[in-house]
């Protein structure tokens, strides 16, 4: 377990003492190092200061909210994100996931769940020669060649289906809202317009999932977006 | 007794000794005449300002009745009794304000002169000559608890005039001329002096009588008519006196007839009628042509021992005319009723029957007579010749009484008087003279004159009391329909629309009500009203209000307000305010204020009707929401408590728990925290949605996602349920709350999985109607199912179904419908075919626009 997180630095913000002091067991024990900060505007000097590996955020904060702390640290860093947040609260979700958080969690949430995310979050933040090729269940997507293949066989994509599969494989693990694959394939008229995103998912799944009415890869973030999920 | 004796002077003798025995007096108003004996006695007392009044830029100070009421000593001293307060304030009187101020339980000191005591007043001016204008009713005298009379003879009162003790300056010289002439003065006192002891002699009598409370001691009851002559003045002030000596109760009769009142008239009489009221009479209006017979009606009716009335004015020959005069007619009677004739003081001035307006167009009416007299010549000059002249006769008396069926008495009068002669001078033989030689002409000719002139005035007396009768209905008339309206209607609102639109047409007026919350704190103007009250005009509501006494125009109080207020009172409560508001130029008579009293009355009822409905209402809810209280209360600390207990021992026992069983206890803590997780969730959402700040946010969902979402958070849950999945492949996209309708599905099938016995099937379908107007979402089970009468009330929060076992709020079919009908749709539960229950849920549905093609 130790090797796992060999010693990264992980900032958790977040008012309740209970749940930092739960975050810091369920990450030493993971083998990180992790800082603490009980509000925002003090997380953000930890980030300056100590430059950790990743931040957890908690989007309820006593002096600024968290969406805020998430805009002013996009300013300059691209550190991984992973913020946390309870029931009921989606827009600020999508709000923090549109203003550059990596990922989110509900609470009540699981350790194990949490260490998986903040996995995925590190990979992602590590530079890679392996964008080129994304690779999940069968199917193999060449970023270079604009080839998508499953079990082999070519796979025939329309250009915007093409698009959308490039946009959630090169963010792989990572929630991609809405809005912003809108804003990216149809426009920024388009943000509304989430049936389009609707079919070309489905049209995407019977085309690369195994069991579409089931799907294991193209996930779906109930009113908040995708998620391609590669292992 | 009268100014100069030293009334002030006594009063705040009084006032010292009461000062000095430490009780809360305070002066409201004292009129010292810069006397220095009394300015002295003054000192020490403690003075509240008296209020400024503008009045036609000239600045007059009046006694500050608000302050005093505000200030609530226990006694307050109000000199001068029968003074009139500046236009413009609360009351005409100054004696009203001291009604207000006994009514508010403030004890009063108070100076009066014995001529200004109303049942006096006539006596005064007989005496003395000089009008009195400033009276008091002698109902207010009965309200003192103690009257002391200030004493002086008339030689010392003059005495103290020549010093200058009365009145200071050259006005002296002038008063003594007129008032303090030694007679007047010997005169005042033996009226003061007979006064105190009337009262005195009554008060004694009638303790003896009845122990302290007022009865009538004789028996005895006088009825008095009261018409608008300034003489019916006199004939209240007299009847009441004898009323008062005889300790007796007295009716006033007012008998309207068809006869059209003068403006002026109508003032007086109303005026005669309310002085009756204020000196204690009971005032009965009838409607009669023949005032004798009325009066004898309601004698009898009211069981009156004796009748008061005045001697007629009219011409002896008039009275025999009318079967003789009312006089005559009373005593002619049989009833065991003494009559007692007043003579006027002095003859009346001016007319009091508006002759003017005593039939619709009276001018076109004697036309009319004339045309048709003249008609009637000319015909029988034309048959003349081949008839006898008294055919003729008969042609004219047809057509005096034909007119007479249309118009009003006086042009048929004259049309009879004006035919008798035309027939004596046409027709009857000597022609073209006036004078009649044979015998038996002369009777044809009376009798034809007497003939004519009777018939024409009893049709015509037979219309007007049709007229009155009409009239009579259709007062009854309106107060039936309104009492007809205000049953019907099913609100307040209702109610009182129809009542202020019926009370707008029938007195041509504009309405307005203000109603009194229900824990009588303040008055609001309901929105039916016909116009808006100003501030001014919200402060006579407000009197009315709280003294729930009518005030405003036509009465004693506040008669400079623009409108009538009448107040809706039921038991002493006061409900509200009716306010009636005429042109400045209409009134509004007596029968119609009392009319308005009526359908104050009305709405006050209808009022109370909706309070009790309300307290009703509210108690009902207070016993629900008690009980919810309870259910809620019971369930959560049960529900919340139970989770917590296992957490609690788990966490005592793990540290030392064996490891086998560290991973048992583990996983109980797991089932204890996701209870306890979906209790949360489930009060929060309950929460949100009777908070109203549940705001479905509708997006295009995919069954699919939609589903597998759902199943996903319930999926430990339907372990040991055989579990099937049906959607179309052709199912579309819909749009719906994808969070509110995951949970709609996850609670659905959690219930089915909890209420079931384990091994049975659940089946979860998606579909859309054949209309596809509406998608569906079904959850089947093969459980108990529910009986049908259980079906409604199981969507009811805190309802859970007879066989559900131990455990759950019973909110979560709650939430299902609440979070549903957000996204406008519905849900239902029926029976399973083959055993078991089905929900389904329904959401409109419409297609989505055009996914642009590539």
């Amino acid at each position: 377990m130790t090797e796992e997180g060999s010693r990264l630095e992980v900032l958790v913000i977040d008012d309740e003492t209970q749940i930092r002091r739960l975050l810091r067991v369920t990450l030493e024990s993971a083998g990180y190092r992790v800082r603490e900060a009980d509000a925002g505007l003090p997380g953000l000097a930890e980030v300056t200061f100590r430059r950790p590996a990743a931040v957890i955020l908690d989007l309820g904060l006593p002096d600024i909210s968290g969406c805020d702390v998430l805009k002013r640290l996009r300013e300059w860093s691209q550190v991984p994100v992973l913020v946390l947040s309870v029931l009921g609260q989606d827009d600020q979700k999508i709000g923090a996931l549109d203003a550059g958080a990596d990922d989110y969690l509900t609470k009540p949430f699981s350790g194990g769940e949490l260490l998986a995310r903040l996995r995925v979050m590190l990979r992602r933040g590590q530079p890679s020669d392996d964008l080129k090729v994304i690779r999940f269940g069968e199917v193999e997507v060449d970023l270079v060649r604009r080839v998508v293949t499953r079990g082999g066989q070519d796979v025939k994509l329309t250009a915007k289906e093409y698009a959308l599969l490039r946009l959630l494989a090169v963010n792989a693990g990572k929630v991609i809202v809405h809005r912003q694959i809108l804003r990216e394939l149809w426009g920024p008229n388009a943000e509304e317009q989430t049936q389009y995103l609707r079919v070309y998912i489905g049209r995407l799944r019977q085309k690369l999932e195994e069991n579409p009415n089931n799907p294991r890869h193209l996930r779906t973030e109930s009113g908040i977006g995708y998620r391609l999920v590669v292992e | 007794m009268c100014p100069g004796v030293g009334k002030t002077y006594a009063m705040l003798g009084a006032a010292q000794q009461e000062l000095a025995d430490k009780v809360d007096i305070v002066v409201g108003v004292v009129e010292t005449h810069r006397r220095v004996e009394t300015e002295a006695l003054l000192k020490g007392l403690p003075v509240i300002q008296r209020k400024v009044i503008e009045y036609k830029g000239i600045q007059l100070t009046e006694m500050d009745l608000e302050a005093i009421l505000a200030r609530k000593p226990k006694v307050v001293l109000v000199d001068e009794l029968a003074h009139t307060n500046a236009p413009g304030s609360r009351h005409p009187k100054r004696y009203q304000d001291v009604i207000e101020l006994l009514d508010a339980g403030i004890d009063v000191l108070t100076t009066l002169n014995v001529q200004h005591i109303e049942s006096r007043a006539d006596a005064v001016r007989q005496i003395t000559g000089a009008p009195v204008n400033e009276t008091v009713p002698d109902s207010i005298l009965e309200l003192a608890d103690e009257i002391e009379l200030v004493d002086l003879t008339p030689e010392a009162l003059l005495e103290r005039l020549r010093q200058g003790k009365v009145y200071l300056g050259d006005r002296a010289a002038a008063a003594a001329e007129n008032f303090f002439k030694d007679t007047h003065i010997t005169a005042l006192r033996e009226l003061a002096l007979r006064f105190t002891a009337e009262r005195m002699d009554k008060r004694l009598r009638e303790m003896r009588a009845s122990g302290g409370k007022t009865v009538w001691r004789s028996g005895e009851r006088l009825l008095v008519g009261v018409g608008p002559s300034p003489s019916s003045t006199q004939l209240v002030r007299w009847t009441k006196r004898m009323a008062a000596a005889q300790g007796a109760a007295w009716i006033a009769v007012n008998v309207e007839s068809a006869r059209n009142l003068a403006p002026e008239a109508r003032r007086r009489l109303d005026q005669n009628l309310s002085l009756a009221r204020e000196l204690g009479a009971e005032v009965v209006v009838t409607h009669d042509e023949s005032a004798a017979d009325a009066l004898l009606r309601v004698a009898l009716q009211n069981k009156a021992t004796q009748i008061v009335v005045g001697r007629s004015r009219n011409p002896r020959w008039l009275d025999i005319i009318r079967g003789g005069s009312l006089l005559d007619r009373l005593l002619r009677m049989r009833e065991p009723i003494d009559i007692y004739v007043v003579p006027p003081e002095r003859l009346d001035k001016g007319p009091w029957i508006d002759w003017s307006s005593r039939s619709p167009s009276p001018q076109r009416e004697y036309g009319a007579a004339m045309g048709v007299i003249a008609a009637v010549t000319a015909v029988g000059w034309f048959l003349a010749p081949h008839t006898a002249y008294m055919s003729v006769g008969l042609l004219y008396l047809m057509a005096v009484i034909g007119l007479s069926l249309k118009v009003g008495r006086w042009p048929v009068l004259l049309a009879g008087v004006v035919s008798a002669v035309a027939w004596d001078f046409l027709f009857i033989p000597p022609l073209f003279t006036f004078t009649i030689t044979r015998m038996e002409d002369r009777i044809m000719f009376c009798m034809y004159f007497v003939v004519a002139l009777v018939t024409g005035q009893l049709t015509a007396r037979v219309r007007a009391q049709e007229r009155h009768e009409r009239l009579r209905e259709e007062r009854a008339t309106a107060l039936f329909h309104l009492t007809r309206a205000l049953s019907a209607a099913k609100t307040l609102d209702d109610g009182v629309f129809a009542a202020l639109r019926q009370a707008d047409e029938l007195f041509s007026a504009q309405t307005a009500l203000l109603l009194s919350d229900e824990e009588g704190l303040g008055l609001a103007p309901h929105f039916a009203g016909s116009f808006a009250i100003d501030e001014k005009e919200t402060g006579v509501a407000d009197w009315v209000w709280h003294n729930r006494k009518k005030a405003g125009r036509f009465t004693d109080t506040l008669p400079s307000s623009k409108g009538f207020y009448a107040p809706l009172v039921r038991e002493d409560k006061g409900l509200g305010v009716l306010v009636v508001k005429v042109a400045p130029d209409a009134t509004l008579t007596l029968a119609q204020r009392d009319l308005i009293e009526g359908f104050a009355a009305q709405i006050a009822l209808l009022v109370e009707r909706e309070f009790l409905r309300a307290a009703g209402e509210r108690e009902k809810l207070l016993v629900e929401s008690e009980r919810l209280h309870r259910t809620l209360l019971d369930g959560v600390s049960h529900e919340l408590k139970t989770p917590l207990a296992v957490l609690e021992s788990v966490g005592e026992n793990i540290a030392e728990a064996d490891p086998s069983l560290r991973a048992n206890l583990v996983g109980e803590m797991r089932t204890a925290t996701r209870r306890l997780t979906r209790l949360v969730n489930n009060l929060l959402d309950q929460t949100r949605l009777e908070s109203g700040a549940l705001r479905p946010k509708l997006d295009w969902c995919d069954t699919q996602d939609l589903l597998n979402a759902a199943i996903a958070g319930v999926e430990d849950s339907l372990a040991g349920h055989p579990f099937e999945v049906v959607v179309p492949p052709d199912m579309p996209l819909f749009r719906a709350d994808s969070a509110l309708m995951e949970q709609v599905i996850a609670n659905l099938l959690l219930n089915a999985a909890r209420h079931t016995p384990a091994g049975t099937p659940i089946f979860l379908a998606a579909g859309i109607d054949g209309a596809r107007k509406r998608v569906f979402f079904t959850v089947a089970d093969r459980g108990p199912g529910f009986p049908m009468e259980m079906r409604e009330r199981l969507f009811q929060k805190f309802q859970r179904g007879d066989a559900a076992r131990a455990g759950g709020l019973g909110l979560g079919l709650s939430i299902i419908r609440g979070f549903v009908a957000a996204q406008g749709g519905d849900v239902m539960v029926g029976e399973n075919p083959g055993g078991g229950s089905v929900f389904t849920v329904y959401l409109p549905y419409e297609p989505h626009g055009e996914v642009p093609s590539e």
